[in-house]
């Protein structure tokens, strides 16, 4: 790093030097592949190409938030691949539909990480050499600088360079000395900032980056009363990161005691929720019971997870007796809301059936749950009023047959297959269909059975999801947050004092300062150090016989 | 319906009434920039104090602070206080006069502007306050609200500038004309009645995340506001020593300087970058703690990241030689665009977006 140029403010920026097209430029062809691999090199952790990558980062992040996305949204997705004909395959083959971890997308930001790396090491020497050096000494001609002052005074030189170093090394300058000058420089957080910033961003990736490899993430629907434990084949739904074990699962479980949910009762958002929770009894590997509340904003910690609540819904809770009037199933059925109002749908399907004449068989009923009632509209058919449990009623068919749980193929336990069912008929011919208050039975036709409706437990999903890099990451933004911070709001700069006997026995003294970047608080800073240092070296008349005109007072009102 | 909820539908209503009554002063507050600008294109003073003073580096050199007194001590006179002077690099020409230039109607016009301003800012004040009392918890959960309290802030920031006695007085009618439209639009397009929040709003992060990004986009603003005189204020200048003219020149003159615009624009996009991260941060702990990750690329989120990594691209522009000055300043007014699509273009065009504070009812 040289000073003695007169772009001083230029060389004060350890960013690297960019390829202005001097020296050995592409297309040399005296340029071996070592050459060209040097030149590729710089290229890639120039200030320029870090410029033109993060741009093409915020590019690339654009067409994910336009484009349905299958992490969030498979369904759309399908939707828009059955929309588009010639798109769709497009689309698909060039990821655009999982954007975040297509080639290109991870391209862009490999490259950005690289050329970030290429450009903190060398950065990071440069700047433990600067610590290490004096700053450097005074340029030939200080006027030249931004903030420059200069006065004669009958105090010898050394006495001014002493008193200079002293004031400045109190403002916590550091300073050094050279032939006939003080050179000082402040303000190296500024350095340590924007390195510590840059290194964070680094960590925040590795932390994303764990995160993405060591994650599990599965979701569970529990029904009040019933319990949930750590393991896979528990689990609704799981997805995990290539890096995370499967044996690792375990270490708790919780059982759901009670969830409630409460709505906005008047008002134009009527119906809206206010407020969900879920009460819970929790054990944790090796320890007691504990009692514990889940909302929205609170997930569950416990074993390195955390369980969130993420839905709701109503299970009614029914009795089904068989042709023999045995209970061949009791218990709830969780139905799953298709709108605001808790408007459910969902099944009951009875593996143990055995006929009036003693034959097995199967049963499914399928159906409607509302919450709150308030009479079926012609268009859209059983829909709910409210999301509470104002007026709840079930409305239900009854199917016999093949409920095909055991033909091997994976099933929806929300959905009835009735491909090989017979719908039950009334004496008339017409599908059974009945509504139901808790309390109610319905009847199947010629003695077959019966489902009595008993009363409506409620159920919550929770996602339970393990991220270990979570913590990195949020290290790594506090960290980038305080390196930012003094990267952009401390001025590096210096300031040199020469002092040089004018040869009629006074002392000519000539301050300067220069900071990184255009300052009006440099001239200030340089203004209260001069009038510190005038103290010690009183100014004397100059005999200067041309006085310069622009340091004429007058001049200060053009820039009122 | 019980009394509380009876006194908060007065409470909203009071808060209708009073966001209604600062934009009919915000309107008299605009109609008064406008002729203050219109006078000031009169005076001739004006004119000739910002004819450019083009200059060669060398010879420019213009005395800033600390002054210089010179004071009879003892029979000789002493400085009591060095003078420092100051050289600028690049182009050395004296800011404008601002819009009344020095036209004294117009200058009176100017401060009753002001005054107007202030009027109408405390009770748009009001107005906010109130729809926070009656809703019971901070008033920007939903676009309505964001807006109000949005263009509240940016009117604050402005006047606080004023107060610090930075020269800002020449944005006022590009502020006030914002102000307008956006409370404009609050009204009509986006109003939702006062309510209180889904659960998962319920946070106190909500709080911070969501002030976070209202004093964010406020200065955002005003830095794009800068950066775009800037660009105008930079062709007239660069005209101008080209011994050309540009249209509404009578304008552009009254602009402060190309370099103090410029350095007012990096001045405040700096400044709030910081907290602009930090926003973002807010908003990923908010997001862990409602959905079960802090990050899902969720159209908000997306845009939040775009919008940062431009600004980022911004900072490093002005690091990089060749593409400061007008190329950087390109690079910011994209980013603020990227903010503003972010806030009106994702909640109403883009879909899917799981930030419920979107809904516009
Ligand atoms: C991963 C993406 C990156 C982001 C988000 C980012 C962000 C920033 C920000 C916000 C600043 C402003 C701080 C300041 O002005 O002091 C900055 C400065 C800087 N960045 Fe980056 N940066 C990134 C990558 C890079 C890369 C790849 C390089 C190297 C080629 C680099 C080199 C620099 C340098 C040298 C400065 C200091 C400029 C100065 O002296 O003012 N950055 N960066």
């Amino acid at each position: 790093m040289s000073t003695t140029k007169t772009d001083a403010a230029e060389v004060m920026s350890s960013a690297p030097a960019d390829d202005t097209g001097t020296g050995e430029g592409p297309g040399g062809p005296q340029l071996g592949p070592v050459g060209w691999l040097r030149w590729l090199w710089r290229q890639l952790t120039s200030m320029r190409v870090a410029l033109v990558l993060l741009f093409l980062l915020s590019l690339a992040a654009v067409p994910g938030s336009l484009v349905p996305q299958e992490g969030s949204d498979p369904v759309k997705v399908q939707d828009f691949v059955d929309r588009h004909e010639t798109l769709g395959p497009l689309y698909e083959k060039i990821g655009m539909f999982h954007v975040y971890s297509s080639t290109w997308f991870s391209a862009v930001y490999i490259l950005l990480f690289v050329s970030l790396i290429g450009c903190i090491v060398p950065r990071t020497w440069q700047f433990v050499g600067v610590l290490r050096a004096r700053p450097p000494a005074a340029p030939r001609r200080l006027e030249r600088m931004p903030a420059h002052a200069r006065w004669s005074t009958d105090a010898p030189a050394d006495e001014v360079l002493a008193a200079a170093r002293r004031i400045l090394g109190r403002r916590r300058f550091r300073t050094g000395a050279s032939d006939g000058s003080v050179a000082a420089e402040k303000g190296y957080l500024r350095e340590a900032g924007n390195l510590v910033f840059h290194i964070a961003l680094i960590v925040m990736l590795v932390g994303f980056a764990a995160g993405q490899l060591y994650m599990s993430e599965g979701t569970k629907l529990v029904v009040e009363g019933d319990g949930f434990a750590n393991n896979l084949t528990q689990y609704d739904d799981f997805k995990d990161g290539n890096l995370f074990d499967r044996d690792d699962l375990g270490g708790f479980g919780f059982t759901l005691d009670e969830f409630t949910g409460t709505y906005e009762r008047s008002g134009p958002q009527r119906g809206s929720a206010r407020d969900f929770r879920a009460d819970i009894t929790y054990w944790e590997a090796g320890g007691e019971e504990k009692k514990a509340v889940v909302s929205s904003n609170h997930p569950l910690e416990v074993a390195g997870y955390k369980a969130y609540l993420t839905g709701h819904g109503y299970a009614p809770v029914v009795t089904v007796r068989d042709g023999q009037g045995d209970v061949a199933y009791r218990g709830p059925a969780p139905f799953l809301p298709m709108d605001g109002n808790v408007t459910s749908q969902g099944v009951v399907k009875v593996t143990d059936y055995v006929g009036k004449d003693g034959e097995r068989d199967q049963l499914g009923f399928s159906g409607i749950f509302v919450p709150t009632f308030e009479g079926a509209s012609a268009t859209r058919g059983m829909v709910s009023a409210f999301p509470a449990l104002d007026n709840p009623v079930l409305f239900l068919t009854a199917y016999r047959g093949d409920l095909g749980v055991d033909s091997g193929i994976a099933q929806n336990v929300y959905q009835l297959d009735n491909e090989r069912m017979e719908q039950f008929t009334d004496a008339d011919g017409t599908p059974l269909a009945q509504m139901m208050k808790p309390g109610d039975t319905m009847e199947l036709p010629d003695g077959a059975g019966s489902l009595t409706f008993e009363r409506i437990d409620e159920w919550a999903t929770f996602q339970v999801t393990s991220k270990p890099g979570t913590d990195l990451a949020l290290a790594g933004a506090i960290a980038a947050i305080a390196g930012l911070s003094g990267s952009l709001f401390i001025q590096r700069r210096r300031v040199w004092v020469r002092a040089t006997p004018d040869g009629h026995g006074r002392t000519v003294v000539e301050t300067a300062a220069l900071g990184r970047s255009e300052s009006a608080r440099v001239a200030e800073e340089l203004g209260d150090i001069a009038a510190l240092l005038h103290n010690e070296a009183p100014a004397v008349p100059e005999q200067q016989p041309e006085q310069r005109p622009d340091t004429d007072p007058d001049t200060d009102k053009e820039r009122a | 319906m019980n009394i509380a909820a009876a006194a908060n539908e007065n409470m909203a209503q009071l808060s209708n009434y009073l966001v209604y009554s600062a934009l009919a002063v915000y309107t008299l507050a605009f109609l008064a920039h406008i002729a203050e600008w219109a006078f000031g294109s009169r005076s001739r003073i004006a004119k000739q104090s910002a004819a450019l003073t083009a200059q060669e580096q060398e010879a420019k050199a213009s005395a800033a602070a600390p002054a210089v007194t010179v004071r009879a001590a003892g029979g000789t006179a002493t400085l009591e206080r060095p003078k420092v002077v100051t050289r600028n690099r690049g182009r050395d020409v004296a800011d404008g006069l601002g819009a009344a230039g020095e036209d004294e109607k117009g200058e009176l016009l100017g401060r009753i502007a002001i005054s107007l301003t202030t009027l109408a800012f405390l009770i748009h004040l009001a107005g906010v306050v109130t729809r926070g009392l009656s809703v019971e918890r901070a008033p920007w959960a939903n676009m309505y609200e964001f807006s109000t309290t949005f263009s509240m802030v940016a009117v604050g920031v402005y006047l606080g500038l004023l107060a610090a006695g930075k020269k800002v007085r020449w944005i006022g009618l590009f502020l006030i004309t914002t102000v307008l439209l956006d409370l404009g639009l609050a009204l009509t397009v986006l109003y939702t009645e006062s309510d209180q929040l889904v659960p998962a709003l319920q946070s106190p992060w909500l709080i911070v995340h969501v002030a976070c990004a209202i004093i964010c986009g406020a200065s955002f603003y005003v830095g794009a506001v800068s950066s775009l005189a800037y660009l105008v204020r930079d062709s007239y200048e660069s005209r101008l020593e080209a011994g050309r003219t540009m249209r509404l020149s009578t304008v552009w003159r009254r602009l402060p300087s190309a370099a103090t615009l410029d350095k007012l624009a990096y001045r405040v996009n700096a400044i709030v970058f910081p907290l602009w991260t930090f926003t973002i941060i807010a908003g990923a702990i908010w997001a862990e703690a409602a959905w079960g990750r802090y990050w899902g690329w969720d159209p908000k989120e997306t845009w939040s990241f775009i919008t940062w990594v431009v600004y980022a691209a911004y900072l490093h522009a002005r690091a990089t030689a060749g593409w400061k000055g007008r190329k950087a300043a390109y690079l910011a007014l994209i980013a603020f665009a990227c903010w503003i699509f972010n806030y009106y273009g994702v909640n109403m065009f883009v879909t899917g977006s799981l930030h419920s504070y979107a809904g516009v009812e």
